[in-house]
């Protein structure tokens, strides 16, 4: 719970707002159903084609440009090992901002359909379950329930930093 | 009124950084056989401007100590004092003791006293020791007065009685709007004023000009007035006359007390300035003027790097053409909106000269954007004959520093990475690459060694050599040294450049004793990765016994590359076209292989490996991956020649580098990424990375 509150503070989010609820924007990969702060969220494109980028995992499909700046790609189905799904002009990008060491970075995430905005009381969020090993869910912050559909919360930050993404050379 | 006054603070330490470099480069390149007064002058403006900009800044611990050195350079000026070696040193030091002082002022760090002391010592020293070359009268003793009052310039503490003001205006004062009388009026209301006109000056009826002010004015103010309260009333008029001004004091004997630093003598600038007026001046003490020398001294277009600073100063002229740049730019805008209005297929030929001129015009506007930020690399050069003159003065050597295109132009970023490098290599020359003068001599050689700082651009790049006339490296003791470090194997065959290339590993060091100055092995290793981090190699020849060269080469521009596009399958990758040799098919009875694996092919002689461009980017949709179907590149980077092997070469052009890092990380074998026309993101391939990738 501490983490929700932190994140709600540093987005400086309306200050009524902030007791009660967060908005996230939710958006689907098969059949989950996931949600991101809307105020990490840039942008929403539609899928383009990239440039690939060598020797790198399958799920970080490459790089775009986006207005002059290098935006890399990352496919959040692989990333989840949803498995694959082809891409058509209607494949969703979501252009998510990133913060890491008080720079911010500009990322995309290929997700099958966005969803919805939706409101959500703080206090509904549940922590996520502990699977231990067999399930990952460290880049989740916690789960909600929307029209009887589990959403689960990401942390963008911590996403993209356990996929190494925060600029540090891991070799 | 209150103005802030920091705002100004980093103007004024710009300016005093550059007064300070025109100083060093001015007191270096003072002949003591045949001293030429402009060089003094323009020492002297320098220190002025640095004193009067920091009295108004109120940092008087600068003002105080710039007043001193002022004193010493005066009497230089004047002939009233001899221009000798010492002396020449003591001002130098006292030149780097000043910056010291800015710059601790700068940072909002402590002023180091005790050195500022030192110095101060030093100069009073000098000022006191030497005998003027012409005593004028009673200036003489005055010369030799207390020095401790100078070490801690005693505030006013005397009770001021009044001011005596010698006013002698330019001829124009009076075009300028100023009139005398108004401020003899103000004047007149601070105390009682009584004033002597001098009519010297005044030409016969016939030549003179109504418009013209022909007067000066001595003039006696009475009265406990501050000295600002003076200063203000001559502000305006302070660039359009001679103006000095000197305290009467209450009691009489207490001024002997101040006229330590006394000796800034008035001297007539203009002949205006009547005789008698000038001599009573000089005999007194404490006197401020010289109004035309700070104006000139602003005026004086010194150009030097403010350090630590990120701003840059920028010609007008490449401004100008800017502007220009862009005015075209418009009108061909406009030119192609109106066509796009109404646009009619017969109107074809129009739209494309339209868009090649706007082609041009695109072009011409980035290469004066890229120019703004290229500085001369005198920038770097300037401090070198500094450091010459105090090595060579240290070791007792002979060294002649010859700088060689210092007006090469480089990109801001690699003028500011490129100094320390530069600086290691110029003292490795001047301390190990010079040798003795009797050694010299012995070996057939000018007693006076020569230390050669050469820039000049080669294609895309910019060629930085230092040169000396020295012994030279010792292949048989490199390799000697490099075998007792067990850096190389004993039995190892080295060619002479890979023996010279001993020297840029780390720890190695030939010197047989270190000085302060170099040696300690720590260096040689640091300078190549430098200037391999600005992507740039370094290179060196030597022939023992008769010098070496050491030759930097660098890209001029680390933000514009220019590129050779090349394709492997769908995908198009950039090679840095300085990094090219030449690209060429190759033939089946060329291509080698070394133990089943590694692929090699013969040019001319010399077998150099292939690295797969689709094997090593795992590219999918590669055309062929027979070697004989497509293209090698050959290529060479870090003094390693390889050939790529890709599908096609596409074509060339300039390309903007972005770096990958800002959003993504750092990706092995690619060195950043750039925008293609087409509006998709291709990567910039980076030679030595590729070598590691092909290695693992």
């Amino acid at each position: 719970m501490s983490e929700i509150i932190e994140l709600s503070i540093t987005d400086q989010q309306d200050a009524k707002r902030l007791d009660t609820s967060l908005q996230f924007l939710s958006f689907t990969l098969g059949q989950e159903e996931y949600g991101v702060d809307i105020l990490r969220v840039q942008e929403i494109r539609s899928w383009e084609p990239v440039s690939r980028i060598p020797n790198v995992p399958a799920y970080e499909k490459g790089v775009v440009n986006l207005r002059g700046a290098i935006v890399p790609i990352i496919d959040l189905r692989e990333r989840f090992q949803l498995g694959h799904s082809d891409y058509s002009p209607l494949t969703v990008v979501v252009v998510l901002q990133a913060r890491m060491a008080d720079k911010t970075r500009i990322i995309g995430v290929v997700v099958d359909s966005v969803s919805d905005v939706v409101d959500v009381n703080k206090k509904s969020i549940q922590s996520a379950p502990n699977f231990g090993a067999k399930v990952s869910t460290e880049f989740i912050n916690g789960l909600v329930s929307v029209n009887g559909r589990m959403v689960m919360l990401l942390d963008v930050d911590k996403l993209l930093k356990l996929d190494g993404l925060d600029g540090e050379d891991e070799s | 009124m209150s103005i802030d006054m920091a705002q100004f603070h980093q103007v004024f330490f710009e300016e005093s950084f550059e007064g300070l470099d025109a100083m060093e480069s001015g007191l270096l390149n003072l002949d003591l056989g045949d001293v030429n007064v402009e060089d003094i002058n323009t020492i002297f403006r320098a220190a002025h401007s640095i004193k009067g900009g920091s009295g108004t800044f109120g940092f008087t611990a600068v003002s105080d100590f710039t007043h001193v050195m002022e004193t010493l350079l005066d009497e230089m000026r004047d002939g009233r004092r001899k221009i000798t070696q010492p002396a020449v040193d003591v001002l130098l030091g006292s030149v780097d003791c000043l910056r010291d002082m800015l710059q601790s002022i700068q940072n909002g760090s402590e002023v180091d006293q005790s050195d500022v002391a030192e110095h101060k010592l030093a100069l009073d020293n000098e000022l006191n020791n030497a005998v003027p070359s012409s005593p004028t009268g009673r200036h003489a003793p005055e010369a030799s007065a207390p020095k401790s009052a100078a070490v801690l310039p005693a505030e006013e503490a005397e009770q001021i009685a009044g001011w005596v003001i010698a006013f002698s205006p330019h001829l124009h004062l009076l075009k300028t709007g100023n009139e005398p009388v108004r401020m003899f009026r103000e004047l007149a209301a601070l105390g009682q004023l009584t004033t002597t006109v001098d009519l010297q000056g005044v030409p016969d009826l016939d030549d003179l000009d109504p418009e013209e002010c022909h007067l000066s004015w001595k003039l006696r103010v009475l009265g406990d007035i501050p000295e600002a309260e003076i200063d203000e009333i001559f502000d305006w008029v302070e660039d359009d006359c001679d103006l000095a001004k000197q305290p009467i004091y209450k009691t009489s004997t207490s001024s002997a007390q101040t006229q330590v630093s006394a000796d800034i003598a008035i001297k007539p600038v203009t002949n205006i300035v009547p005789r008698e007026i000038s001599s009573e001046f000089a005999s007194t003490s404490e006197s401020e003027s010289n109004a035309p020398e700070r104006k000139s001294g602003k005026k004086e277009e010194v150009k030097a790097a403010p350090k630590g600073s990120s701003s840059i100063r920028v010609d007008t002229s490449k401004i100008d053409t800017l502007i220009n740049m862009v005015g075209e730019l418009v009108i061909t805008q406009s030119m192609l909106s109106l066509l796009g209005e109404h646009f009619e297929l017969n109107k074809l030929d129009q739209l494309k000269n339209g868009l090649s001129q706007l082609e041009r015009h695109t072009r011409e506007l980035q290469e004066s954007v890229m120019n703004i930020r290229m500085l001369p690399i005198s920038f770097v050069f300037s401090r070198f004959p500094r450091l010459a003159h105090d090595i060579s003065s240290k070791l007792g050597k002979k060294i002649e520093l010859k700088l060689v295109g210092e007006h090469t132009e480089v990109d801001k970023t690699v003028v500011e990475l490129l100094s320390d490098p530069l600086v290691h290599l110029v003292r490795n020359s001047l301390d190990h690459g010079i040798e003795m003068p009797n050694v010299r001599l012995a070996a057939g050689k000018p007693e006076t060694g020569t230390v050669t700082l050469e820039a000049y651009h080669r294609g895309g790049n910019i060629v930085i050599e230092v040169t000396d006339d020295g012994k030279g490296l010792d292949k048989d003791k490199l390799r000697a040294k490099a075998i007792e470090k067990g850096l190389i194997d004993p039995e190892a065959i080295l060619s002479d450049k890979q023996t010279y290339e001993l020297i840029f590993m780390p720890g190695f060091s030939t010197a047989e004793k270190l000085t302060d100055i170099s040696g300690r092995g720590v260096g040689m290793d640091v300078v190549r990765r430098n200037i391999q981090a600005l992507g740039g190699n370094i290179e060196i020849l030597s022939e023992l016994g008769k010098g070496s060269t050491i030759s930097i080469h660098l890209p001029l521009t680390l933000a514009i590359l220019d590129g050779q596009s090349i394709a492997v399958g769908d995908e198009t990758y950039i090679l840095p076209l300085g990094s090219i040799i030449e690209s060429l098919h190759v033939k089946e009875d060329r291509l080698n292989r070394v133990a089943g694996k590694g692929e090699t092919f013969l040019l001319r002689g010399q077998y150099l490996p292939i690295i797969r461009m689709h094997q090593i980017f795992n590219v999918p949709t590669a055309k062929t991956t027979k070697l004989t179907e497509g293209l090698i590149v050959v290529v060479e980077g870090q003094g390693l020649r390889c050939g790529l092997f890709v599908d096609d070469l596409l074509g060339q052009q300039q390309v903007v580098i972005k770096s990958l890092e800002a959003n993504y990380r750092r990706i092995e074998g690619v060195s950043g990424a750039t925008i293609l026309g087409d509006g998709s993101v291709a990567l910039i391939l980076d030679i030595p990375g590729l070598v590691r990738l092909a290695n693992q």
